[in-house]
C-alpha cells in the first residue's frame, strides 16, 4: 500500500513545496556528507601514517619490522621489540581474562539469583567505562608492590637454577614488567568482555535453553553445549574485540611496563608495546626521523588492530548481534 | 556404569559452578580494590585548593582548576562537533543511504572506529593540526576527542532511528511534509530520549580519555589567556593526572589521585544517568 502512496503524493509535494524539496535535498546532502566524513577520516588516519611514517620506513625498508634496535642517539630503530611486547600482553590478557569473563557471564545467565542479578550486571558494565588511566594508576601504585612482594620475590626464590621458572622469572622484582601489564590489561578488558559475552546469552531463546534442562542437563552441559555453541560465532567476535582493546590500550600499560625497546626475556622482564611507546617518546622525540619512526609504529599498530577488528565485526555482524 | 556416568556429571557440574562463582567473587574483588584505593587516595587529595588553583610546580600549593576548565572546554567542544556530525551520519544511515553498498561499507567502517585504538586518532591529529600549523592546541585535542565520540553517536543515532515505526514517517509524509522535515521534526523528536543516552555515552568515553591528548592538547601550567582561547596548550586533567602520576613528587601524585577521583566519578555519573535515560525512554 505504501509503496503505491509515497510516488502519487511526491509530484504533488514537489509543485507546492519547492523550497521544503530543495531544503530537503540540502538535508540529505548533509546527512551523506557527515556520513562520508566517517570514511575520510578512517582514510585521513591511514593516509597520515603512511606520510608520517615514510622516512622512517623508506629508510629502514622491511627490516623495520623484524629489528629490534631502537636507539634515539644513533637515529637507528627497529620496531620488532614493541611489537612482541603488544603481542605478547596482548595475547597473555586474552588468556588470563577470557576464563575469568566467561565466568561472570554464565553466573550471571544461568547461577544468579534474580534479585542479584542486575546489581552486578549493571556494576559489571558500569566498570568497563572506568578510564584506562585509573587501571594504569592503580597498577602502579598498588599492584605493583604487592605483586612484586606476593608474587615475584617468592617465585623468584622458588625457582630452580635452569628450571624453566628461572627462565620465565628473572628480572628485576620491582612489580613492573610485561606478567604485571598483561595482568592489568586483563583486568581492564575482563569487564567489557563479561557484558559483551552476557548480552549474547541472553539472546539464547529461552526454548532451546529449557529443552536443554528438560532433557535433564545439567548446568554445565546447558551452558557448554547449548548456549556456548548456539552464539560461537558472536562470542569469538566479542573476544576479538577484547583482543582489539589490549592490543590499541595505551595507558593502563604504559604505567607499568617497565618501558624498555630490548626483547621481553621473561614474564618479569621490562618491555614495552606499540602505544606505550608512542606515548612515552613522541611529544619528546630527539630528531624527524625519531617521529617518523613512531609514527611507522602507529602504522604496524593500525594494521594489526584493523584485521583483527574488522574481523571481529564481521562475526558479530553474522551472528545479528548489536553491540 | 550408569551410576558412575551420573556422578561424573554431577561433579563436573558443579565444578563448574564453583568455578563461575570463585572467578565472578574474583573479578568483583578486583574491581572494587579498584575503587576502594581511588576512593581513598582521591579523597584523601581533595580539598578546595583543587577547584580554585593552577597545577603547581612540585613543592608549592597548587590545584586542578585550569585543568578543569581545560578539559570541559574540549569535552563540550568535541561533543558539538560530535554531535553534528554524528548524528547526521547515523540519519543517512539510518533514513537514506543504509541499505546500499556504500552505506554498509560506511557502516562498517564506523564499527572499526568504535574500537579503535585512541593513540592512533591522537597521531592522526597531530598530523592534521599540529605538526602543519607548529603547535600544540586545545582546539586539536578536541577534534582528537570528537573523533572518539563520533562513531559511538552514529551507532547510537541509526540504532534508535531505526527503532521508530514505519507509521510515523508514512503518517509524516502523507500529511505532504517533505522527508527531511518529517525526519527533523517527527522522527529526532521521539527519538529524543536515545539521541540523549548516546550523546552521554559518548562523552563519558571522551572525558577520561588520555592518549590522544598528549600529542593534540599537550599541557599548560596555568590558565589560557582569555581562559577559554584553545587556540593554545592547554590543560586537561587526563595529562595532568598521567604527568603528576609518573612524576617522583608525593604532592603532584596526591593530586595525580584527586584528578583521577574526579574523572572516574564523572564517568560513573554520567553513564548512570544515561541507563536512567534509557530506563524511561524504554517505559515510554
Amino acid at each position: 500500500m505504501t509503496e503505491t502512496a509515497i510516488p502519487d503524493a511526491a509530484p504533488v509535494r514537489r509543485r507546492s513545496a519547492p523550497r521544503g524539496a530543495l531544503i530537503g535535498q540540502v538535508f540529505e546532502g548533509l546527512c551523506f556528507g557527515a556520513a562520508t566524513l566517517l570514511l575520510a577520516a578512517l582514510g585521513g588516519i591511514i593516509v597520515s601514517l603512511v606520510i608520517g611514517g615514510w622516512p622512517a620506513l623508506s629508510k629502514f625498508g622491511v627490516g623495520f619490522l623484524f629489528s629490534a634496535a631502537w636507539n634515539p642517539v644513533t637515529d637507528v630503530y627497529g620496531a620488532a621489540g614493541p611489537i612482541v611486547g603488544t603481542l605478547i600482553t596482548a595475547a597473555l590478557a586474552l588468556l588470563l581474562a577470557l576464563p575469568i569473563a566467561g565466568g561472570v557471564a554464565f553466573f550471571l545467565t544461568e547461577l544468579c539469583p534474580a534479585r542479584l542479578r542486575r546489581p552486578i550486571g549493571t556494576a559489571v558494565e558500569l566498570l568497563a567505562g572506568i578510564p584506562s588511566i585509573v587501571y594504569g594508576m592503580w597498577g602502579l601504585f598498588v599492584f605493583a608492590p604487592l605483586f612484586a612482594r606476593f608474587i615475584q620475590l617468592p617465585l623468584m626464590s622458588a625457582a630452580k637454577p635452569g628450571s624453566l621458572l628461572e627462565t620465565l622469572t628473572t628480572g628485576i622484582p620491582n612489580g613492573s614488567g610485561i606478567l604485571p601489564a598483561s595482568i592489568i590489561l586483563a583486568i581492564m578488558i575482563l569487564p567489557f568482555m563479561a557484558a559483551t559475552l552476557r548480552e549474547l546469552l541472553l539472546t539464547v531463546p529461552a526454548a532451546v535453553r529449557e529443552s536443554a534442562y528438560g532433557l535433564g542437563a545439567t548446568t554445565a552441559e546447558v551452558v557448554l553445549s547449548v548456549t556456548l555453541p548456539y552464539v560461537r560465532q558472536g562470542a569469538i567476535g566479542a573476544v576479538m574485540l577484547g583482543l582489539g582493546r589490549a592490543l590499541g590500550e595505551t595507558m593502563a600499560v604504559t604505567f607499568i611496563i617497565g618501558n624498555s625497546h630490548t626483547f621481553p626475556k621473561s614474564l618479569f622482564d621490562s618491555g614495552s608495546t606499540i602505544a606505550s611507546t608512542i606515548a612515552n617518546e613522541f611529544t619528546e622525540a630527539t630528531s624527524p626521523i625519531h617521529t617518523a619512526a613512531l609514527i611507522s609504529l602507529g602504522l604496524v599498530l593500525f594494521l594489526i588492530t584493523f584485521a583483527v577488528l574488522g574481523l571481529a565485526r564481521l562475526l558479530l555482524r553474522q551472528q545479528g548481534a548489536k553491540l | 556404569m550408569n551410576a558412575a556416568k551420573l556422578a561424573r556429571r554431577r561433579i563436573g557440574d558443579i565444578l563448574f559452578k564453583v568455578f563461575c562463582v570463585a572467578v565472578t567473587a574474583l573479578a568483583l574483588i578486583a574491581l572494587a580494590a579498584i575503587l576502594w584505593s581511588l576512593m581513598v587516595q582521591g579523597f584523601g587529595g581533595l580539598n578546595l585548593d583543587v577547584f580554585t588553583m593552577a597545577t603547581p610546580a612540585a613543592g608549592s600549593r597548587g590545584g586542578l582548576a585550569n585543568a578543569i576548565v581545560g578539559s570541559i572546554l574540549m569535552c563540550v567542544l568535541a561533543m558539538v562537533i560530535a554531535l553534528t556530525v554524528g548524528v547526521l551520519a547515523g540519519t543517512w544511515l539510518a533514513e537514506y543511504g543504509g541499505r546500499s553498498r556504500y552505506g554498509a561499507t560506511i557502516r562498517f567502517l564506523n564499527d572499526v572506529l568504535l574500537s579503535a585504538p585512541s593513540i592512533l586518532v591522537g597521531l592522526f591529529v597531530y598530523e592534521l593540526l599540529v605538526a602543519p600549523f607548529h603547535g600544540f592546541s586545545g582546539f586539536a585535542g578536541s577534534v582528537a576527542l570528537a573523533l572518539l565520540a563520533v562513531p559511538v553517536i552514529t551507532r547510537t543515532t541509526e540504532d534508535v532511528l531505526l527503532l521508530q515505526s514505519a507509521t510515523l514517517r508514512e503518517a509524516g509524509v502523507a500529511l505532504g511534509a517533505p522527508l527531511s522535515y518529517v525526519i527533523r521534526q517527527v522522527l529526532w523528536r521521539s527519538a529524543r530520549g536515545g539521541l540523549l543516552t548516546g550523546a552521554l555515552l559518548a562523552f563519558a568515553r571522551i572525558s577520561g580519555e588520555t592518549a590522544p591528548l598528549l600529542f593534540t592538547a599537550l599541557n599548560n601550567q596555568f590558565f589560557n589567556n582569555p581562559w577559554f582561547d584553545l587556540r593554545q596548550q592547554t590543560a586537561n586533567l587526563p595529562v595532568v593526572i598521567f604527568n603528576g602520576a609518573l612524576s617522583a613528587y608525593d604532592d603532584l601524585r596526591r593530586l595525580a589521585w584527586a584528578g583521577a577521583l574526579l574523572i572516574a566519578g564523572t564517568v560513573l555519573a554520567v553513564t548512570i544517568v544515561a541507563r536512567i535515560v534509557a530506563q524511561e525512554q524504554r517505559r515510554s
